[in-house]
């Protein structure tokens, strides 16, 4: 019997194809998102809401993952903007492979701006990384203000943390501020839009700060990326 | 249950290594795992136990080491954690401090028979 050392991380798979994705999107020139949430947060809506007020600066695509159904990628289909459905069946997560699959069904050519909607859930994605530039959580503040506690390395991993349906607050007796501060708790950097799809609070703050992001991510602009504003709620 | 999807990863990276020796049977395969990821133990024991048969890995023990979430505070050359907190504040300076250890999803060796 012998022993080998190997040290390869298990996830080595999905980031060889994650990074070939990276590179094809970067060859298109397309900025991407990859939004996280755990089911029924409103990843959806906010889409809705971003893709209405964005889509006369950029030219943009939706990928959807769900378990079942194309009812996502309906609802991002009615807004004129083209959209492509990913059912996992079980799975919980996208991972690189599904997302590269989907370019043969899905035209990159003339897009700048790409949202990939992950499967609603509060672990599982957080771990596969898809080749995107951005990672964004939607979080809806009635789940309760202990979550980023409980569930810290999604919350750790976004670079901006939407606090979604703030409209509820009143009626959901959560504690906006200990919501905030256990999102920094674990994510001293996240950048903490509270929003509102129906009120369209803080909707607009959210898409300036993206507009922002990706426009200092151009490769002209990569020095000046350390500007970024950081919106504190 | 992406520790089903992890498991296939395993068995498929420790079958190539075995391969590349000249083994085709995995006596141990030893894995650390940090705190601070979306993996849970039990159940990626779970899952190895669904996935192994068949597999070159069919009679492994699977060792799971879980590595603490640790981080260091630059400015004060300090490193803590590892008491399960995923506080990410600095206890002297109160200032954000860096991960060092806890994001591991690694293999770290494979005994072959």
């Amino acid at each position: 019997m012998h022993r080998i050392e190997v040290g390869s991380n298990i996830l080595q798979a999905n980031e060889e194809i994650a990074l070939e994705n990276k590179e094809v999107f970067r060859r298109h020139g397309i900025f991407v998102v990859n939004v996280m949430s755990a089911p029924g947060a409103g990843k959806t809506s906010v889409l809705e809401e971003t893709i209405k007020r964005m889509k006369s600066s950029y030219n943009i695509g939706v990928i959807e993952g769900d378990l079942h159904t194309t009812i996502d990628s309906d609802r991002i289909s009615a807004l004129g903007v083209p959209a492509f459905q990913i059912t996992t069946g079980a799975v919980c997560h996208l991972d690189a492979r599904m997302i590269h699959n989907a370019f043969h069904g899905f035209k990159l050519e003339g897009l700048d701006l790409l949202f990939i909607e992950n499967v609603g859930n509060l672990v599982c994605p957080a771990e596969f990384y898809l080749g995107e530039d951005l990672r964004v959580m939607v979080f809806s503040t009635v789940e309760g203000a202990d979550k980023p506690k409980k569930y810290p390395v999604m919350f750790h991993e976004a670079e901006a943390v939407l606090l979604n349906k703030v409209d509820l607050v009143p009626y959901s007796g959560v504690a906006l501020d200990e919501l905030i501060n256990n999102v920094l708790d674990v994510n001293p950097d996240a950048n903490i839009f509270p929003t509102s799809c129906r009120t369209e609070e803080g909707i607009d703050l959210w898409t300036d700060w993206l507009t922002h992001r990706i426009e200092i991510s151009r490769p002209a602009n990569e020095a000046a990326k350390t500007t970024v504003a950081q919106h504190r709620g | 249950m992406h520790e089903l999807a992890m498991t296939q990863s395993i068995i498929e990276l420790v079958e190539a290594e075995a391969r590349k020796h000249g083994s085709d049977r995995v006596n141990t395969i030893k894995l650390r795992i940090g705190q601070f990821t979306g993996v849970v133990k039990e159940a990626l024991e779970f899952s190895f136990d669904v996935i192994k048969h068949g597999t070159m890995a069919e009679s492994a023990e699977l060792q799971i080491e879980i590595v603490p979430l640790r981080k260091r505070c630059e400015p004060c050359n300090k490193v803590f954690g590892g008491n399960g907190d995923f506080d990410f504040f600095c206890p002297d300076c109160n200032r954000p401090a860096e991960i060092v250890s806890g994001r591991e999803l690694q293999i770290e060796y494979i005994d072959l028979a």
